[in-house]
């Protein structure tokens, strides 16, 4: 029953691929139809304008933007049917990687979260759950939508070409409910930066745009402000770092239970220590005069790329106590 | 914050002045976490003493040159590394110079009353106006309880023909902010009184082996420098069985399944023995010392005659496992009387639980003891145990011994289980049987309590400083005349990324109707990006 169990959950997973390929597909066409698309105005309208009850929410009809005008009978109308059906396949996509998880835990008969295949089955699974909770209720967030697929991607193609494993048991040294939360946690705020980095990265490319004064072209006119863009990676990375800190804490309790010391700079602690610093380090700089704006960004992608080089380089290049992650 | 620009006032004084605002500030902060973040990485690349100090002689050997000028930068033991001790003391003495004035600012500002409303609050970022046919104290009443009833701390104003109620709530961000950094400090302070009276020790026991809780028992200490060695717990253990089980089937056949010690503890010397049971994941408590089960291996038990058959050793001799299926590699050290011609017997060897030989050589192919064997090969000579130095149990000095061999071939033999075989200088080795060994770890942990709770509160105060929002409202209420009162209301969002036009509105709505007339833009946008500029909004 466990192998059928396991079978199943390797088609989600390629059943999830294929549907989010479909939705890249669609976003991609939805952001190079350009101008004006389903993303920045969607953002406008289910928000409340302010307090301006009444201001010109209709800003299409302002005079002196004929483009626009255009845009909204052809190019914008096909745009947001599009993005539409690129959110729908990636709320689809989402749920059958949830399957995934589901049915693979079932097939190694406890939690799906024991190795790097599954951590990054389990943390796309995630992120794409994240995504869609933070968009509800930060809809200026559509705008990573198309980013955040291809991070989706990328990650699940790596997880089945280079890290598949067939499921099966624990180390002994991994099996304590310790690893449950401190793995879950981790992998919670690894997908909830992921959104933040999207976010981060959007804001230096819109930045430069707004410093240049080409922001009202291309692509980058679909983005919200950076002031705005760079208050939403905030709120999102101010999310993750209190999860993260968890993460490390209930990681060092395990430790201390399982290797008898709750610190040992063992690689993967050094760098998971790393990529909290450098979070505090982006928290501080947005408040810091002169570090504000696109230097703090840049500094969350820094942190992101900590957290990346924690989840797959340490397994690949180091040897730790850690390095059981299947590679 | 002081801007770095600012020239260093002269005198010493001045001078002491300028450094402590420097290091207090922001930037110096921010520089210190990123400077901490890239020292701690280089701990994470090189081998490190503390770690294992065999890959640090291991690198040695392999980079004679570069090694030496990496260790005089203390890279091999970076985490007690003087430079890397100076970041974090400097990050330490910034905190909580940033802490205390912070907390005394804070403390004021939290018995300070709502401050009064700014002349125009249109400038606010949120304000709204609208008209109400109540009087105006009515309207003032209802937007006072409205905002007590929102959990603000409300104070009302009044001038002639205007009522004012200022309105302000969320001190818990900056308690938060300051309860988290407070913790660091706990943290830190916890871990460093850990260090400094904790100690981490190593014994390796073969079943029906024992030890008592002394630091001479040890094979390996790793002691604070205020460890105080005499005031151990007085227990004694004996490993009674160690077993090692591993996956049986499936795609994982082979990797870990459990390490079971049961072991004997004598509380005290005059306690009753008491059965236990050590695992991975759940050491031993006694006395407030820690065992836990740290790495496991083979051992055979050996029997060695010397030449004229006596028996000169007879014990379990621990093998260090090199792979996954325990392909393992060890030594017997005999010491033989002076008047033995050929001197000592050293014996080099690899167990392996699940004996295969091909063109490879010999290793195991299962961790399992399926078909055990042991392949030897002897040196005779002088051990070297007489030097003093501290050996290794698992390697031989082999600079004063010379190999034995046959043929003009270094003598090899293969033994399964009870087999024997003759050394060519005379004497015998025989394998009686294959055991366990396992490492145990003892420790005491110091100041743990503190971390824990130290970090517990880190992050409760991280949470409230994330997500609490410090938000200050004001409504001006305008007598204009009878039958209609004017209201203004304006508000402030103190924490970053806030926005607080929605709830502005509310209020407005709650205790006038809605607005009726438009204010001055708070933002200016150019209007063709204005769709994603200050009029997006995130709900609060
Ligand atoms: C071990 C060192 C430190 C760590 C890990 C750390 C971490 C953090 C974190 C995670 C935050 C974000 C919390 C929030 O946004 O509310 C923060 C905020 C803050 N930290 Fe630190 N900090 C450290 C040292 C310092 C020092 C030395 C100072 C003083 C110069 C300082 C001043 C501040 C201030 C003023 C804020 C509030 C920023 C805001 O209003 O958002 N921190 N710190």
């Amino acid at each position: 029953m466990t192998q059928t169990y396991a079978l199943w959950s390797n088609d989600l997973v390629y059943a999830a691929i294929a549907v989010l390929t479909l939705a890249l597909l669609c976003l991609a066409a939805e952001a190079s139809f350009g101008v004006r698309s389903a993303a920045g105005r969607r953002a406008e309208e289910l928000v409340p304008v302010g307090v301006v009850a009444d201001a010109p929410a209709d800003q299409v009809s302002r005079p002196g933007t004929p483009d626009l005008d255009e845009a909204a009978s052809t190019g914008s109308g096909r745009a947001e049917r599009l993005g539409r059906i690129g959110i729908s396949l990636t709320v689809l996509a989402t749920l059958l990687l949830g399957l995934a998880v589901l049915t693979r835990g079932m097939a190694a008969e406890r939690a799906p979260w024991g190795n790097m295949y599954e951590f990054a089955v389990t943390g796309s699974f995630l992120a794409g759950t994240g995504w869609l909770l933070l968009h509800r209720r930060y809809p200026a967030l559509r705008v990573t939508a198309l980013w955040l697929v291809g991070i989706l991607l990328t990650t699940l193609g790596l997880a089945v070409v280079l890290l598949y494993v067939p499921a099966g048991p624990l180390l002994p040294a991994l099996r304590s409910y310790w690893l449950v939360i401190h793995v879950l946690a981790a992998m919670i705020s690894a997908a909830v930066f992921t959104v933040a980095m999207a976010t981060s990265a959007l804001q230096i490319v819109r930045d430069r745009a707004e410093q240049r004064g080409v922001a009202d072209r291309g692509y980058v006119r679909t983005m919200p402000s950076a002031a705005r863009l760079d208050a939403l990676a905030y709120r999102v990375t101010a999310f993750g770092f209190p999860v993260w800190t968890f993460a490390i804490v209930a990681g060092a309790i395990w430790a201390g239970q399982s290797w008898g010391r709750a610190w040992g700079w063992d690689p993967k602690e050094v760098w998971s220590l790393v990529t909290w610093l450098a979070y505090a380090a982006y928290l501080h700089a947005r408040t810091t005069a002169g570090w504000q704006g696109r230097k703090a960004s840049l500094l969350a992608l820094v942190a992101y790329a900590t957290l990346l080089f924690n989840f797959f380089g340490v397994n690949v290049f180091f040897v730790g106590e850690h390095s059981y992650g299947g590679l | 914050m002081t801007s770095p620009a600012q020239a260093p006032p002269i005198g010493a004084a001045g001078m002491a002045r300028w450094a402590w605002r420097q290091l207090t500030s922001m930037r110096v902060a921010l520089l210190l976490l990123l400077l901490l973040a890239v020292g701690a990485v280089p701990g994470s690349m090189l081998p490190q003493r503390g770690a294992d100090p065999a890959a640090v002689t291991g690198y040695f050997r392999a980079h004679p040159a570069s090694a030496p000028w990496l260790d005089r930068l203390g890279l091999f033991d970076v985490y007690a590394a003087p430079w890397f001790a100076a970041i974090y003391l400097l990050l330490f003495v910034s905190l909580v110079g940033c802490i205390l004035p912070r907390t005394r600012r804070h403390w004021a500002a939290v018995r300070a009353r709502p401050p009064a409303a700014p002349r125009r609050l249109d400038r606010l970022p949120a304000s709204a106006v609208g008209a109400s046919a109540d009087p105006a104290v009515e309207v003032a009443e209802a937007a006072a309880s409205l905002l007590r009833r929102g959990r603000y701390r409300v104070e009302r104003r009044e001038r002639p023909g205007v009522l004012e109620v200022a309105a302000e709530r969320g001190h818990w961000r900056e308690t938060g902010n300051l309860l988290f950094h407070l913790s660091l400090v706990v943290v830190l302070v916890a871990v460093a009184v850990g260090s400094l009276w904790g100690y981490r020790a190593t014994v390796l026991l073969t079943p029906g082996r024992g030890f008592a809780n002394s630091v001479i028992q040890y094979d390996s200490v790793d002691a604070g420098s205020l460890f105080d060695p005499s005031g151990l717990p007085p227990f004694t253990l004996r490993l009674d069985r160690f077993t090692m089980r591993f996956v049986q089937s499936g795609p994982q056949t082979g990797t870990p399944d459990a390490f079971v010690a049961d072991v004997t503890v004598r509380d005290s010397p005059a306690a009753r023995p008491r059965p236990a049971r050590i695992e991975v994941n759940s050491p031993l408590r006694v006395d407030g010392t820690l065992v836990h089960v740290l790495n496991p291996g083979y051992a055979a038990h050996i029997t060695v005659r010397d030449e004229r058959g006596t028996v000169v050793f007879s014990d379990a001799v621990p093998f260090l496992p090199r792979d996954k299926n325990f392909t393992s590699s060890g030594v017997v050290k005999v010491p033989l009387p002076g008047s033995n011609a050929h001197g000592d017997i050293g014996i080099e060897g690899l167990l392996l639980p699940t004996a295969v030989l091909d063109e490879r050589g010999p290793r195991s192919v299962s961790p399992d003891p399926l078909d055990p064997a042991l392949f030897l090969t002897a040196y005779r000579g002088d051990l070297g145990l007489d030097g003093g130095d501290p050996q290794s149990v698992f390697r031989l000095d082999t600079s004063g011994m010379v190999q034995e061999r046959v043929g003009g071939q270094p003598f090899r033999a293969a033994l399964g289980l009870g087999e024997s075989t003759r050394l060519p200088s005379g004497g015998s080795v025989t394998f009686d049987r294959l055991t366990t060994w396992v490492n145990l770890q003892v420790s005491r942990p110091v100041a743990q309590g503190w971390a824990l709770g130290g970090v517990v509160a880190a992050v409760a105060g991280l949470i409230l400083s994330m997500f609490v929002r410090r938000r200050r409202l004001w409504v001006r209420v305008l007598a204009e005349e009878p039958g209609r009162t004017v209201v203004q209301v304006g508000g402030l969002d103190r924490s970053p990324g806030g926005d607080l036009s929605t709830e502005v509105e509310a209020v407005l709505r709650e205790i006038a109707g809605p607005a009726v007339r438009e204010p001055a833009p708070a933002r200016t946008a150019p209007a063709e990006s204005a769709g994603s500029e200050s009029t997006v909004s995130e709900a609060p």
